[in-house]
């Protein structure tokens, strides 16, 4: 008997997914991801000065903001073909390394450890036992009786006082749940660290941005940031101090305790290695550059076909190169916008909104559904870790074969590469991306800080925009994966914006050729124990940190404030 | 005695941002004593836990949706906030909520939240606010007042 199962909205997630499946003998059959509010930002930046378009552009999301700002200037200063100042490359390298770890630190222990980790379990646990567990795992300092016995008083009286928010829609007591009381109190413990680490991170980004929520130190042609070590006003030694400071002190909890719970959780949850596969094309691009033209790179990477990190890999060189260019398209055929034109390049694309009902052949989406050389592809995290380590990145290679040898160690059995495109995979690849990027983090503050010392305080070169049209591109290897703005800019004036985001490339619908997504195809084969509480799905959608409030936005708020899970 | 005013919402929805629109209009006619900060959150979630656990009361303004007409406003505080919340009636609410009982986890909850909010009208693809919100500003700036007000804080106005 096949039932489906309708899941509106997917919570702990920014923005708005709704997802339908196919349940038969226990196992998804068939699959519908859809993004149910359109995103209008295209439509705002025609006729705009391009120079401003970042502004705009980091409002498209509240997660994402710096993401958006750096991928938009670097597409009109593409169009440019601008040279940006190797001290401004830096700065928004640190920017972007800063908030890439903050922001995978709050994905696995905030938005997805929920999916694996039962905080009601974690109220019975020993916290004795739990240190001598999480002892075993990782030589952590705060993995002590105390500490767990303390965050376990905490966590009883929080949901004692009955107002659970970030803890309310978590399955306690799911059947899928497999963890141990202690281990679920570790993981609980260290959710709550975690809270207070990523707020360090955070300060690395509002510093070096002269603000947050939102950064004000963007522009086309480098960053505003004047470097000037003894005047107060500016970025000075002291601050730059204190950024390393910061930096380093997040460095003992990524090593010590994101990476030993991934591996954990990945080993206690070893039959998750078989489940959410999908899409084995992988897409990202190369990012952190480390000269003024943006042809050589810290992170290397590029398209990798049919999971195959050898044969199948294509690197994708530099700021400008065609390869990468020419071959992303865009289809609308399932989704709500006026089509009938085929997949169309993003210079060339259109978002006119044509909203019907829900077809499950049809038009069910507001997503677009992008492809690489005619080619569905997944991005994100393990996109970026298969394509640095395809590309020999040394660091990454160690930390990708430390996990797998750690998982390895605790089920005793060989773990291989090939488990990573899974939807435990994801996890791990994300807790990989976020170690290689920290140690980064402090390569870029040295490489900043020998530039200053040379005598450059140079941070912005000015651009100049010409009669004739031009067009550029812009991509940035975001948390959610490799995200790319396109502009078209006449006179100069915006003439076509389009925001090509990674969860687009993910949770888009069926494409030009009704061949599903990175979602929908993850989804197939998921199980599901209990239908009306789909745990499962949900674990393997969050595996890929969806990310809606870029991909569509905003219409209705009244519809969408309960959530519910339907088996119809 | 620090006071956070912070303006939610998203800009590039015409009233979805009337939050940060009231908070600028505001912040352009009043001044406030260094203890206040005026800051635009706009639709940013774990990004404020630091902002806000750094001040001692919270007055966030926002669109909200109540079921009442288009311009209503409301004025929460104390407890009517999180229950408020729990409803699931402002579009930022996983943000706020959630920032929220994060930092009452860690024991650095605000002592008090207030929330302005006002029905949106309009929450199409734009930068202006409609006709109808843009003319609920002025009361929006006043409640802000009010709030002040309440917390001992008497705000200057900048035309003085």
């Amino acid at each position: 008997m096949t039932q489906r199962i309708v899941v509106d909205p997917v919570t702990r997630i920014e923005g708005h997914l709704r997802v339908e499946c196919d349940v038969g003998d226990g196992k998804v059959t068939k699959a519908w991801a859809s993004g149910t509010m359109w995103r209008g930002i295209e439509l705002i930046l025609q006729g705009k000065d391009p120079r401003d378009a970042w502004v705009f552009a980091q409002r498209i999301c509240g997660v994402c903001t710096t993401v958006h700002a750096i991928t938009s200037v670097r597409a009109v200063e593409n169009a440019l073909k601008m040279e940006i100042p190797l001290n401004a490359q830096y700065i928004r390298n640190l920017i972007q390394g800063a908030h890439n770890v903050h922001d995978h630190i709050v994905h696995f222990y905030h938005l997805s450890a929920l999916d694996f980790v039962d905080i009601t379990s974690a109220l019975k646990a020993d916290p004795a036992a739990t240190a001598k567990l999480a002892q075993s795992l990782s030589d952590w300092s705060l993995n002590t009786t105390g500490e767990f016995a303390t965050a376990q008083k905490k966590l009883q009286a929080f949901i004692n006082s009955g107002q659970l928010g970030i803890f309310g829609s978590g399955y306690w007591g799911h059947p899928a749940m497999k963890l141990s009381h202690e281990a679920n109190l570790m993981a609980a413990t260290h959710y709550l660290q975690a809270l207070d680490v990523q707020r360090k991170m955070n300060k690395v980004v509002a510093i070096l941005g002269s603000k947050t929520p939102h950064i004000q130190n963007m522009a086309v042609g480098g960053v505003t940031n004047p470097i000037n070590l003894d005047s107060q006003s500016t970025l000075t030694l002291e601050k730059l101090t204190y950024i390393k400071t910061l930096i380093d002190e997040v460095g003992d909890f990524i090593t010590k305790v994101y990476i030993p719970d991934v591996a954990a959780i990945g080993a206690f949850y070893a039959d998750w290695t078989k489940i959410g596969r999908g899409i084995v094309n992988y897409l990202s691009i190369p990012d952190m550059p480390l000269d003024t033209k943006g042809t050589k790179f810290a992170l290397p990477a590029g398209f990798i076909e049919n999971g195959d990190i050898v044969k199948g890999f294509t690197p994708i060189k530099d700021f400008h190169d065609p390869y990468f260019e020419k071959g992303v398209k865009e289809s609308v055929k399932h989704s709500w916008y006026q089509g009938g034109k085929g997949a169309l390049h993003p210079y060339d694309g259109e978002t006119i909104p044509n909203y019907s009902d829900w077809q499950d052949d049809g038009k069910y989406s507001f997503i677009k559904s992008p492809t690489f050389y005619d080619k569905r592809a997944q991005v994100g995290p393990l996109a970026n870790v298969l394509g640095l380590y395809a590309s020999g990145h040394q660091r990454t290679q160690f930390w990708v074969n430390a996990v797998l040898d750690s998982v390895s160690g605790l089920v005793g059995s060989k773990i291989g590469v090939d488990a990573l495109h899974s939807t435990i995979g994801r996890h791990a690849a994300r807790a990989v991306r976020c170690v290689v990027l920290h140690e980064e983090l402090s390569n870029q503050w040295t490489l900043l800080m020998e530039n200053i010392g040379r005598g450059d305080t140079m941070t912005f070169n000015k651009p100049v925009f010409p009669k004739e049209e031009v067009r550029g591109f812009g991509f940035h290897e975001a948390p959610r994966g490799m995200l790319s703005h396109w502009v078209v800019i006449d006179k100069g004036k915006i003439k076509n914006y389009q925001a090509v985001v990674p969860t687009t490339w993910n949770a888009g619908p069926r494409d030009e050729d009704d061949r599903i997504s990175a979602y929908e195809a993850a989804l197939i084969d998921t199980p599901v124990a209990v239908a009306d509480q789909p745990l499962e799905i949900i674990r393997t959608l969050h595996s890929f940190d969806p990310c809606l409030a870029c991909a569509v936005h905003l219409t209705d708020t009244e519809n969408s404030s309960t959530y519910q899970v339907k088996v119809v | 005695m620090s006071i956070l005013v912070l303006g939610l919402g998203n800009i590039l929805l015409m009233d979805e941002g009337l939050g940060v629109r009231a908070m600028e209009q505001f912040d352009a006619g009043w001044s406030v004593p260094e203890s206040v900060s005026v800051v635009d959150g706009g639709t940013c979630g774990m990004d404020m836990l630091d902002l806000i656990a750094s001040h001692r009361h919270l007055i966030a303004v926002d669109a909200v949706k109540t079921g009442a007409p288009a311009g209503t406003l409301v004025t929460l505080r104390g407890d009517d906030v999180p229950a408020y919340f729990k409803g699931k009636l402002s579009p930022h609410q996983l943000g706020l909520c959630d920032l929220l009982a994060s930092l009452r986890l860690q024991g650095e909850a605000p002592d008090s939240v207030t929330l302005i909010g006002c029905v949106p009208l309009a929450l199409g693809t734009g930068l202006m606010l409609s006709p109808e919100i843009e003319a609920r500003l002025p009361a929006m700036v006043q409640a802000i007042i009010a709030a002040l007000r309440d917390l001992g804080v008497e705000p200057q106005s900048r035309a003085l």
